[in-house]
């Protein structure tokens, strides 16, 4: 043994040389250093809280809240519960959200093509539009919508009247609220049936196409569906649905559907920053595409209209997908900014004003995050589930 | 088919261009192009790099647009009139050098995409149709997998069977073997040649010499957008008459 050096020298090594060893020795560390800190967090917090005669748990969900809210889409008044604050909050942040994400997308998309224009005017208004929406920060923006542009509104007395049926002032836009009548009902199953003569009829353009080679105006057709065949029930069964105005009383308007200026200032900044990055997206999408893409599709006979269908969207979609996803994330995340103008969402709300009056700050922050989470994981998820469908096999 | 072929040959033009000219800008691709196809004749188109050569065969189908004079593909004449434009893109198959295979599709249904929205064919039909091609360039057993799955040589044969399914009248090879590895340029020449054999008209730029000479019925030289020369492929190698001509062949056969 002596005589062969290497054998010698590997037996000599030290254990630490070992990358497994080491690699393990590590772990453990580590996973009991991170167990120990928030060990240690933890304990301390309950600490202070007993000494300081803070309770802990969520007995306060059930107390009276006792203070208004200026918004809710549920029943809400002082004497319903803290636990209620919560979901007033949590539907109002959804809602934001909701029409944000909707606005944008469509702006977004319309923007981002509109800079591939061959139009010199329309492609640098688009780029323009990006490098002005996108460098500007998102909270001056919520504020500039809100104090410069929307509380320089006349005051209810001399609102902006649009032909009588809407109203623009400085406390928000009132529209009218339509009020379906009995025979309305005939209108919702004429809807409802051309809903599903739709799908039917595309089920079956579907099969015939594949079966005969015919093609059949699907888009016509669904637009008589849906939009037509409703309207002509609606005119048929007289006009079933009265509208509730608003009307001005006193300092205000009442009745019609009154949309708050903070909501309106939140959707319009939100939706107008992130439009300009999706924008972007949109056109790096559309520019992944190769121009031989589209050659090969003309080559073929294929019109602009179905080489843009059938080839570039297709392709473009999946390079714009992923991005978008964390777009739409953060025009969530960025929705808690409503703080600034008071919309009452969910960290206003819940993280505000029912922390201020409860003080009870860990299981609120906890609540809060958990629910953050949640919405942007279940957008994650729905958006890698829609990516993996799409996604290029190679190899 | 040697019968068919040469009885499409005696059919007269299928392609005519007069005065052609064409700009990029202030550049000046193409001058005077002056040519006469009939029907089932193969011609090869060589050339330096940007000669024009490529930019020639892509105004046959309108990839790119002329501004002078006249091009007239099988009795339609090129305008801007966008109906008669796809009614020329349905009769003339395309080739290119990087395939552009629509990766998003299976092989199969990049073959059937035209032929179902643009022939509006049954998909049963499109699909019998499709393998047939497939069979022929011999990779019926690839049409569940997508593009890149495959090697070169087996995109661009894809690639030819795709547009073969349109059964057009006219094949247009834009370098279709430069963008392979050499061991796989015999697998689609091979391809090529067959169809040759079968009568259809090919326009194919191309450097591969030994395809020239055994399938084309002329060679075309191009130099700085215009044709020097034009010959069969026998006078074209052995006696070529223009000094630059010479001069091309020798760099590309001294290897």
């Amino acid at each position: 043994m002596s005589d062969e050096a290497p054998l010698t020298k590997a037996a000599k090594t030290s254990i630490l040389n070992n990358p497994t060893f080491r690699s393990v020795t590590f772990q453990v560390l580590m996973g009991a250093a991170v167990i120990a800190f928030f060990g240690y967090i933890a304990n301390n917090t309950l600490h202070n809280m007993a000494q300081r005669g803070i309770s802990t748990g969520f007995g306060f969900l059930d107390q009276k809240a006792g203070f208004g809210i200026l918004m809710s889409l549920i029943e809400y008044d002082a004497d319903h519960s803290y636990g209620r604050t919560f979901f007033v909050g949590l539907l109002n942040t959804l809602l934001v959200s909701f029409l944000g994400i909707v606005v944008a997308t469509i702006l977004g998309f319309v923007i981002g093509i509109a800079r591939l224009s061959r139009n010199w005017l329309i492609a640098r208004l688009a780029t323009a539009y990006v490098e002005i929406f996108r460098n500007i920060p998102l909270l001056l923006q919520i504020l500039f919508w809100y104090f410069a542009v929307l509380s320089a509104l006349p005051s209810p007395r001399q609102s902006l009247s649009f032909l009588g049926i809407g109203y623009l002032n400085v406390r928000g836009l009132y529209l009218p609220a339509p009020v379906p009548e009995p025979g309305f009902l005939a209108v919702e199953i004429a809807l409802l049936f051309g809903v599903v003569a739709t799908v039917a009829v595309t089920i079956w353009a579907h099969r015939r196409q594949d079966r005969t080679g015919q093609q059949f105006p699907v888009f016509y057709t669904a637009l008589a569906l849906v939009v037509g065949l409703p309207s002509l029930v609606f005119a048929a069964s007289g006009f079933p649905v009265s509208w509730d105005m608003p009307v001005l009383q006193g300092f205000n308007f009442r009745g019609g559907l009154p949309l708050i200026p903070e909501l309106v200032a939140l959707v319009l900044s939100l939706s107008i920053y992130t439009a300009a990055f999706i924008a972007e997206i949109v056109r790096a999408g559309i520019l992944a595409v190769s121009h031989g893409q589209t050659e090969a599709s003309r080559a073929l006979g294929l019109r602009p209209g179905l080489t843009l269908q059938l080839v570039v969207i297709p392709q473009a979609m999946r390079v714009i997908i992923p991005p978008l996803t964390s777009q739409y994330l953060n025009l969530t995340k960025n929705s808690s900014l409503a703080t600034a103008v008071g919309y009452p969402d969910l960290v206003a709300v819940w993280s505000g004003t029912t922390l201020n009056q409860t003080g009870q700050a860990v299981e609120i922050i906890l609540m809060t995050m958990a629910v953050y989470l949640t919405i942007s994981l279940l957008i994650s998820m729905l958006m890698n589930w829609y990516n993996r469908r799409k996604a290029l096999v190679e190899r | 088919m040697t019968d068919q072929a040469d009885e499409q040959v005696s059919n007269g033009p299928i392609i005519q261009i007069e005065e052609m000219h064409k700009w990029y800008g202030q550049f000046h691709v193409l001058r005077d192009i002056n040519l006469v196809v009939k029907r089932g004749e193969r011609f090869v188109i060589c050339g330096p790099s940007g000669s024009g050569k490529s930019t020639l065969i892509r105004c046959i189908n309108r990839l790119e647009e002329h501004q002078q004079g006249r091009i007239v593909v099988d009795g339609t004449e090129l305008t801007n009139d966008l109906k008669n434009i796809e009614i020329i893109r349905r009769e003339v198959g395309m080739v290119f050098q990087h395939f552009n295979l629509f990766p998003h599709l299976t092989i199969l249904d990049n073959l059937t995409l035209a032929p179902i929205w643009v022939r509006k064919m049954p998909k049963s039909e499109a699909v019998e149709v499709a393998m047939g091609y497939l069979e022929r360039v011999k990779i019926p057993e690839q049409a569940s997998k997508y593009p890149g799955q495959l090697s070169g040589g087996q995109q661009q044969r894809v690639a030819i069977a795709r547009a073969l399914c349109m059964n057009p009248k006219i094949m247009l090879f834009d370098e279709p073997t430069s963008a392979l590895d050499p061991e796989m340029i015999k697998e689609v020449l091979d391809v090529m040649i067959e169809l040759a054999q079968e009568g259809m008209t090919m326009l194919c730029v191309t450097h591969e010499m030994g395809f020239a000479k055994t399938v084309a019925n002329e060679v075309i030289f191009m130099d700085e957008g215009q044709i020097v020369e034009k010959a069969e492929p026998e006078t074209f190698f052995n006696h070529p008459k223009s000094e630059r001509t010479k001069q091309f062949l020798s760099q590309i056969l001294s290897h």
